[in-house]
């Protein structure tokens, strides 16, 4: 047993300051993204979310040059992102997707110049490489207050408007017919998003985070069929995803002394292995479900 | 048939577009547990008028009057099933989650567990006839099961009236028939009034109380035989109409037609008139 658990868990994982900092910060990302993804999903708005991912690191990306936290560039720049998005008219999913891209474009461009000033003015070399892809292991212990209180807003968010989230899930008009006031509530729930989104490309970077936020939320619904069940789903597969990503990329350094591999390739990498076996379980368990009769008569 | 007091009262409303009229003058009134339909073609203005008393549209002139709710909570006193909404198979909501977020889904925080509300759900998923799938995710259901959930939705609350569009349009004619007998017994069991948009009236013959049927911007409202004749008809539309009894059917033609040119309304072509 003992042998196994060093096996496991190499030396000093667990009294390892960056570690425990990766742990703490990571586990946050996991949790807020993984109740903010499942939403994203059925609110069809997987590629909005990415979009302020990508947008958000024009904003983590200035961060260096302003002496800021990363973390308040990533929020800033996702929150003004969403602003944007959510006042521009969009009345189909066409015209929404456009201006998605639209934002997502300008606010790529923003990082392009940003990291340039970065790495030549600021000799801040890493900077790309920690902005696009995260660099989980120098990640400051001093942010891990800052990061709570953002996880602990964002979930709280959509704890309040979950129903009406819900409802509108169904349809926009039956929500309006109860009185639910949509706008208000798609405004939570973007802010939410804004929050979700910038935790995890702090952690896992600005272009991955979508893995983190989409991911364990879709493998959830392929199994959940409750959305108390896939809510708790989903945070359990990111923080698996996460904390199984931080311990094989520590573990990485024995395999490759001298040089550990990054923990967002790992935690990406268990994200897609945890999606697909969720679908086979997920088809298996439907050809199971047909075998019910589907039709039912009535007088 | 029970009549109650009145459910609806809609008086001279008019509506407008983007600068189009889409209808004039319209009036009629609905007494809880009448069962009316709304009928008329493509475009003619059956799902502006139904929005319009939900509140989504801004009459230019006329009034809307509901009925309050008796012992519920909250705003509008209709329970509504929109025309056919795509439901994701990935929704984690089972039938009868989506049935209790028609009780309480514009409430905050989180539901805490609720033995009453079980209860109500329950005995609305067995008004409906949903109790055998009650417990499938709402995606995997067929059409005619998802309609049953969604009228569960809008009924749960006990609301005086239940808007209804196009309910029956991608249903096939025994799940059509199986709504429309739903409605009928709901209709007088919960005694709600149900207003219900169609393009053809043929399945709703012999279910309901009233017509109000629209065309060219204008509406005639009443009983099924004295709006659907050839004179009421010719009038509404503005030229000559001809209404026909075929084997327990209604057609209603432009009258002076040629053979090319038949122009039958409703333009679905299963109820297009025999030939020999």
């Amino acid at each position: 047993m003992h042998f196994w658990l060093t096996m496991m868990f190499a030396p000093g994982f667990f009294t390892n300051e960056p570690v425990m900092t990766a742990i703490v910060v990571g586990g946050g990302a996991a949790v807020v993204s993984g109740v903010v993804g499942v939403f994203t999903i059925i609110r069809g708005q997987s590629f909005a979310g990415h979009a302020l991912a990508d947008v958000s690191s024009a904003g983590g990306s200035a961060s260096f040059l302003l002496g800021v936290s990363p973390l308040l560039g990533f929020m800033g720049m996702a929150i003004i992102a969403a602003a944007v998005m959510g006042f521009a008219d969009m009345r189909d999913a066409r015209e929404r997707d456009l201006v998605t891209g639209i934002v997502l474009g300008a606010g790529l461009g923003l990082t392009a110049l940003f990291l340039y000033f970065d790495i030549n003015s600021m000799s801040t070399s890493g900077a790309a490489i920690t902005v696009m892809f995260g660099s989980m292991f120098s990640i400051p212990a001093a942010i891990i207050p800052l990061t709570l209180l953002v996880a602990v807003g964002a979930t709280a968010a959509i704890v309040v408007a979950y129903r009406p989230l819900l409802v509108g899930s169904l349809s926009a008009e039956l929500a309006e017919v109860q009185g639910v006031h949509s706008r208000v509530i798609g405004l939570a729930y973007v802010l939410a998003l804004s929050l979700a989104v910038a935790l995890s490309a702090m952690t896992i970077g600005a272009i991955l985070s979508t893995a983190l936020l989409i991911g364990p939320a879709a493998a959830a619904l392929r199994l959940a069929n409750r959305p108390g069940s896939a809510v708790i789903l989903s945070i359990a597969l990111g923080l698996a995803a996460t904390w199984g990503g931080i311990l094989l990329a520590y573990d990485s350094f024995y395999w490759t002394p001298g040089h550990g591999w990054p923990v967002s390739f790992f935690i990406v990498t268990l994200v897609l292995l945890f999606y697909v076996a969720a679908t086979l379980v997920a088809h298996r368990g439907l050809g199971r479900a047909r075998v019910h009769p589907a039709e039912v008569r009535s007088s | 048939m029970t009549i109650g007091p009145e459910a609806l009262v809609i008086d001279h409303l008019s509506v407008r577009l983007a600068g189009r009229m889409i209808f004039e003058d319209v009036g009629f009134t609905l007494a809880r547990g009448e069962f009316c339909g709304l009928i008329g073609a493509n475009g003619s203005g059956k799902t502006t008028l139904l929005r319009t008393i939900l509140g989504f549209t801004t009459p230019v002139s006329g009034e809307i009057r509901m009925g309050s709710v008796g012992a519920g909570r909250g705003p509008a006193p209709v329970g509504y099933v929109p025309q056919k909404i795509l439901l994701d198979p990935q929704l984690p909501l089972r039938a009868r989650d989506v049935v209790v977020l028609g009780l309480d889904g514009r409430r905050l925080g989180l539901p805490l567990p609720s033995k009453a509300r079980e209860a109500r759900v329950d005995e609305m998923l067995g008004a409906v006839g949903a109790s055998d799938f009650a417990d499938r995710r709402i995606g995997d259901l067929s059409g005619g099961q998802q309609q049953r959930i969604l009228v569960a939705h809008a009924l749960v609350r006990r609301p005086p009236l239940l808007l209804l569009d196009e309910p029956l349009a991608n249903l096939d004619v025994r799940s059509a028939a199986e709504i429309v007998a739903l409605l009928r017994r709901l209709c007088d069991s919960y005694h709600v009034a149900v207003l219900l948009s169609a393009h053809d009236m043929n399945p709703l013959l012999s279910s309901m109380d009233r017509i109000v049927y629209l065309a060219n911007g204008h509406a005639a409202a009443g009983k099924t035989d004295e709006v659907v004749r050839t004179e009421v008809l010719s009038r509404l539309y503005g030229h000559p109409i001809e209404v026909v009894h075929i084997r327990g059917r209604v057609l209603v033609m432009a009258a002076e037609a040629a053979d090319e040119t038949v122009s039958v309304i409703p333009a679905d072509p299963a109820h297009a008139a025999p030939t020999s």
